[in-house]
């Protein structure tokens, strides 16, 4: 038992540790060479749009969602719906939106994203890059994090406010809130406060699902099996993390009051 | 110059490389031959130090680059040498053009609107015209290995390493590709290092043939004193029998 448990830990901390090197690596190339704007930008518009439109449905369906559970357990402990807007706005803003885009991108972006360099791992295109120059670091891992950095709290917030106007549709269609309140419910209970909560949150789903989607890519070994394992590996390892991280940030962020 | 010195590498317990000296003099075209799985690709990417060795020494142009970890420092060492790989590892995302120009920014002087120019003049040099626009998933294999080494030579390279450059070619593509590395040789003096199934291009092209079992070297010679040579391994192997003290295990591979 305990032989296993090491065994986990040994692995867990051995991964951890080779993905800080990778980002050491980038980190190193990023004041060493001049950084590959073109590809950033290319990856930047590949994930963003790639993530778009699931983003937009699964909030706009969460919103709802979450009117209409909310509206009802109001209704029958107020016998009115009462601060569904809050209830809805507050959700989202600062944790909802983040997770849920979050979780979207990984599906969307970060598989393709482990998919493709892992490809390029088994077919010597990274070593390629080498003989050719230039290095992953350079060419991939870099412009990929600044893609995730710059996309993930863009579709976040894009993701609030499809969830609000989700929310907005079952309130004051479904539930006969007017819309007037529904909104002063979310403008008159939340600050920049709240909204910068699920900001931070986004920018270390980012950071952490760019970091996992690459560092799996580019340990890929054996062939198209690999490339298949790599991929679901870092799928399930930033959907898990998403979630501990999510515990942590809010534990931090409350504490801090943000 | 190229020199190596006892140079070993395993993959875990697995001894690959068990101690190769060798020199890659200037302007010479030597072929590694040898069974698979004998070390020659380990051999010529630790030269290129894609893999890092467990022992020994490599030397190019006398900058000892065995252990040199520094990223910067080892791209400085690979600006002087092309690698042609097997499958060609051209650049999935990028079109024809792109892959033969990759190269272009990162290793040469040239200006941005020249490059069109140089990946027509290349692709031209190995046979190929007006595939620019393609993708590699739309190229057949022999024609993937030739934009391959059309990117290689585009950055004129001083040293340049094969790894099996006419495999998977018709016999005429080969011997195109064999004539291709003497007239570098000749007109540009290029070092070659070729990595080879094909007897018949090692006896065409090569100053220096040299022969490696079991991650050692075996015999190295000219062409002439290989086709003479009278070692029953070196005869089984350029004679390509099955019979003979090489002995294949089929039931591993």
């Amino acid at each position: 038992m305990f032989k296993l448990i090491g065994k986990y830990l040994i692995t867990f901390f051995n991964e951890c540790g080779k993905a800080f090197t990778m980002l050491h690596t980038a980190a190193f190339w990023l004041w060493r060479a001049p950084f590959e704007w073109h590809e950033a930008m290319r990856q930047s518009v590949k994930i963003g749009i790639d993530s778009l439109t699931v983003t937009t449905l699964t909030s706009v369906f969460t919103g709802m969602v979450l009117a209409l559970q909310g509206g009802n357990t109001i209704t029958s402990v107020f016998n009115e719906p009462m601060y569904v807007g809050t209830l809805v706005g507050f959700s989202l803003i600062r944790e909802l939106g983040p997770v849920l885009t979050a979780v979207v991108v990984v599906g969307r972006a970060g598989a393709a994203v482990t998919a493709e360099i892992g490809t390029m791992e088994v077919t010597e295109q990274i070593d390629a890059l080498y003989t050719l120059g230039t290095n992953p670091s350079r060419q991939l891992v870099l412009p990929r994090m600044f893609a995730f950095l710059l996309t993930v709290p863009l579709l976040t917030l894009f993701a609030n406010f499809s969830g609000i106007f989700g929310g907005y549709l079952v309130a004051v269609y479904g539930l006969g809130v007017p819309p007037e309140s529904y909104l002063s419910d979310i403008t008159t209970f939340m600050g920049a406060g709240d909204f910068m909560h699920g900001f931070i949150k986004s920018i270390f789903f980012a950071f952490m699902v760019g970091t996992v989607a690459c560092y799996k890519g580019l340990d890929t070994r054996g062939g198209a099996e690999g490339v298949g394992r790599s991929t679901t590996v870092s799928v399930v390892t930033s959907m898990v993390l998403i979630l501990v991280l999510d515990y942590f940030l809010t534990a931090i962020l409350t504490a801090l009051r943000i | 110059m190229i020199t190596i010195t006892g140079l070993k590498k395993n993959f875990g317990h697995k001894q690959v490389l068990k101690g190769i000296d060798l020199t890659f003099k200037d302007g010479e075209i030597v072929s590694i031959i040898g069974g698979s799985g004998t070390g020659k690709s380990t051999l010529i990417k630790c030269v290129m130090r894609l893999i890092k060795p467990a022992e020994g020494k490599i030397l190019i142009d006398g900058k000892d680059i065995t252990f040199v970890e520094d990223e910067y420092k080892l791209s400085a060492v690979r600006r002087s040498m092309g690698y042609l790989f097997q499958e060609g590892a051209l650049f999935d995302s990028l079109n024809v053009g792109e892959n033969v120009a990759f190269g272009l920014q990162y290793l040469t002087d040239e200006k941005p609107a020249d490059y069109k120019k140089i990946v027509k003049e290349k692709l031209a040099l190995v046979g190929l015209k007006d595939i620019e626009h393609m993708r590699p998933s739309e190229l057949s294999g022999g024609m993937k290995k030739r934009v391959a080494l059309a990117r290689v030579l585009a950055v004129s390279p001083k040293y340049l390493l094969y790894d099996e450059p006419t495999s998977g070619l018709d016999p005429i593509m080969s011997d195109i590709i064999s004539d291709l590395i003497l007239e570098l040789k000749n007109k540009l003096g290029q070092t070659s290092v070729v990595i080879t199934h094909d007897i018949k291009s090692a006896y065409k092209i090569s100053d220096r043939i040299v022969f490696l079992y079991d991650g050692k070297i075996l015999m190295q010679g000219t062409p002439a004193e290989f086709k003479k040579s009278d070692n029953p391994y070196v005869r089984q192997f350029m004679d390509g029998s099955s019979r003979g003290p090489i002995q294949m295990k089929l039931t591993n591979d």
